[in-house]
């Protein structure tokens, strides 16, 4: 067994909101992220689903420092950089880098795409001379599929899939171990989604990258990720491989999550019986008592609202936090078609034309 | 045909080794094609070059009299272009001496407040929270100080000298720049490049120094063209109530000011410094509207 580069033990964020009326203050805790734990090993991917709001990118902040975690541990190679100060984090973000989801938001508008690039050059190593710094830059532009000719344009004049490219390539300009992509695709079209994607496959082969792929789209998570953390309001319901957690999902969330997956073949996805989560997710603000899940779970009983499920580590080494994982049944009919029209999907994506 | 389409597009990509054009590239291009801020332009170049080499066109000095004309119309025999005013002096020299001081005050004050305003500004909207509020809060209490009683305060403690108009006018401006600057910065803060700034190892104040000012200019610069004729006006009415610039020295304000004393007898005396008063700050309005239109955020960003 490989021993872990990032491990995260029991790490909470929480957010203080204040109410603010001039004599009197009230606040509220949001507990973006609540007691969580993972691995991560080197060289591999580690995909991270969820819904919107459930704290997918607060977890990616924190783990950077970005954010302040309330409590845990977020242990990078042997060493916690939560107690660390501003300026010892600094150095260690040479290491951990972000790719983020809006590729255009993420550039500075007032800059060249060669001083974007350069800027994690600039702050770690001050000594390198001007020639140095371009040589770098252009060598990592080309690395991630952009001319070096482009090397004084300005973001606005690429294309989403192209500044997504310059996000890419300024998160590894700096040569770091683990870089964490918040929802890097989901602002970019299928078919450059499908570039994106593979391209990050790719350096990861390269360079021996540790990725944490943030997404909210199964398909995509699938196709680069070799394990998978499910998370529900702040909280991780499911942790598995790849396959087990498409084929033989465990927790009831994680079987909502995949049911809802469109099957791109209308035939089939007419016939299939679609069982739809009901509801919305419940405030982070006031979450439920026990199981956070039971409000929406079709499964919940009454010992889901007084008791918190705990991770539990099952025999092939995954980990699901339901009550009643082992009575519900292990497999999800719909999974066949499913892996069918998704292996499908991703196929069309990989050859489609990069121009189109 | 396949061949001839790659052929084309090696071409263009050859054509990509010319530099990007910034953001601020584009807007100077918009800026040309409004007319109205294009002849602004070449007003405030005309009237800048004229206050700088009028004085030496002029055969006459802008403070020793002519004594054989008091208060004679323009008139091209004599040489006084302008006329001169009641005590014989060359108002031609003089509209374009007071020409400079009136811009200098403009330029000089307008930079004293551009510097505090952004510096103070951009640190209280990045770091937010209690420092904002105290920040903030002072820039509020000097806000309610009334303007006039500051500089009669200034000038009774310090006696009158050009130099205080500028620190008088500057330390009132800054507190309006102070805060559009803040309001912009807080929009700023929360953008993703600013994160990522942080994400790559940046210190605040490098965030603030590399991303967050240079994204502030261009709202900077449209309110700088539009400080410039306040500030200028101000001058003026300073002048006007004596507590601006000192004889023999010179303002437009002072000039028009002494120029309406003697409006029935010698109106040439207010009609030359008031025009080049006028043109010079529909000049700044009209480029500060181009500047605006051509910086437009909406348009990008």
């Amino acid at each position: 067994m490989r021993s872990p580069v990032l491990e995260v033990r029991d790490l909470s964020v929480h957010f203080r909101v204040e109410t603010g009326r001039l004599f009197r203050r009230d606040h509220y805790t949001i507990r973006a992220v609540d007691a969580v734990s993972f691995n991560v090993h080197s060289a591999e991917t580690l995909g991270i689903v969820g819904e919107s709001g459930c704290g997918k990118s607060t977890l990616a902040r924190a783990i950077l420092g970005l954010v302040r975690a309330q409590s845990g541990a977020v242990v990078w190679l042997g060493e916690d950089l939560v107690g660390l100060s501003e300026e010892q984090m600094r150095v260690k973000r040479r290491e951990i880098q972000l790719i983020f989801q809006d590729p255009q938001g993420s550039l500075d508008p007032r800059m060249t795409v060669g001083d974007i690039v350069a800027e994690p050059l600039k702050t770690f190593y001050p000594s390198m001379s001007r020639m140095q710094v371009r040589e770098r830059v252009q060598g990592i532009m080309k690395l991630v599929g952009l001319l070096p000719e482009q090397i004084n344009r300005y973001p606005h004049e690429f294309s989403g899939g192209q500044c997504q490219r310059i996000g890419i390539a300024r998160a590894l300009v700096v040569n770091p171990r683990l870089v964490v992509c918040d929802e890097p695709v989901s602002a970019l079209d299928v078919s450059i989604q499908a570039q994106i994607v593979n391209l990050l496959k790719d350096l990861q082969k390269k360079l021996q990258l540790s990725l944490i792929f943030i997404a909210h789209d199964l398909s995509v998570v699938r196709h680069v990720s070799d394990r998978v953390l499910v998370m529900y309001l702040g909280r991780i319901m499911e942790v598995a491989d790849r396959d087990s957690i498409y084929l033989q999902p465990r927790h009831p969330y994680t079987r909502a999550l995949i049911e809802s997956v469109p099957i791109p073949d209308p035939v089939k996805e007419r016939a299939r019986a679609r069982r739809s989560l009901e509801g919305d997710i419940p405030s982070p603000l006031n979450p439920p008592a026990g199981c956070v899940f039971h409000t929406r779970c079709p499964h919940a009983t009454d010992a889901c609202q007084r008791e918190v499920p705990l991770l539990e580590t099952l025999e092939n080494g995954n980990q699901v936090a339901c009550l009643h994982h082992r009575e519900l049944a292990p497999v999800l009919e719909v999974s066949d078609e499913l892996e069918e029209g998704q292996s499908a999907q991703v196929e069309t994506d990989d050859t489609s034309p990069s121009g189109a | 045909m396949n061949e001839v389409v790659r052929d084309a597009f090696e071409q263009a990509l050859d054509t990509r080794r010319i530099k990007g054009r910034s953001l601020y590239v584009d807007a100077w291009h918009r800026l040309l094609k409004n007319r109205a801020a294009v002849a602004a332009l070449i007003i405030l170049g005309v009237m800048i070059m004229l206050v700088i080499v009028g004085p030496m066109l002029s055969q006459w000095d802008h403070e020793i009299p002519d004594w054989d004309n008091y208060s004679t119309p323009p008139s091209l025999e004599t040489g006084h272009v302008f006329g001169t005013d009641a005590l014989g002096r060359d108002l031609f020299a003089r509209t374009m001496i007071g020409g400079r001081i009136s811009l200098l005050v403009g330029l000089v004050a307008t930079l004293v407040s551009l510097v505090i305003g952004i510096s103070y500004g951009a640190v209280a909207g990045y770091f937010g929270g209690r420092v904002d509020n105290l920040m903030m809060r002072s820039v509020d209490a000097i806000y309610a100080m009334p303007f006039m009683f500051f500089v009669i305060l200034l000038m009774v403690i310090f006696g009158r000298n050009i130099f205080l108009i500028f620190v008088a006018i500057g330390a009132i401006n800054w507190l309006d720049m102070a805060r559009i600057v803040r309001g912009q910065t807080l929009s700023l803060k929360n953008k993703d490049f600013v994160e990522a700034a942080r994400a790559c190892g940046a210190t605040e104040f490098q965030i603030i120094r590399r991303h967050i000012v240079p994204n502030l200019l261009g709202v900077v610069v449209v309110y700088v063209t539009l400080t410039i004729p306040q500030v200028i006006l101000v001058e003026s009415f300073l002048s006007f109530l004596g507590l601006g610039v000192q004889e023999p020295l010179t303002s437009w304000g002072a000039l028009v000011n002494e120029g309406a004393q003697e409006l029935e007898t010698a109106p040439w005396s207010l009609l030359f410094p008031a025009g080049f008063l006028a043109a010079t700050l529909f000049a700044f309005n009209f480029l500060g509207d181009g500047l605006r239109d051509a910086l437009d955020p909406k348009d990008r960003l």
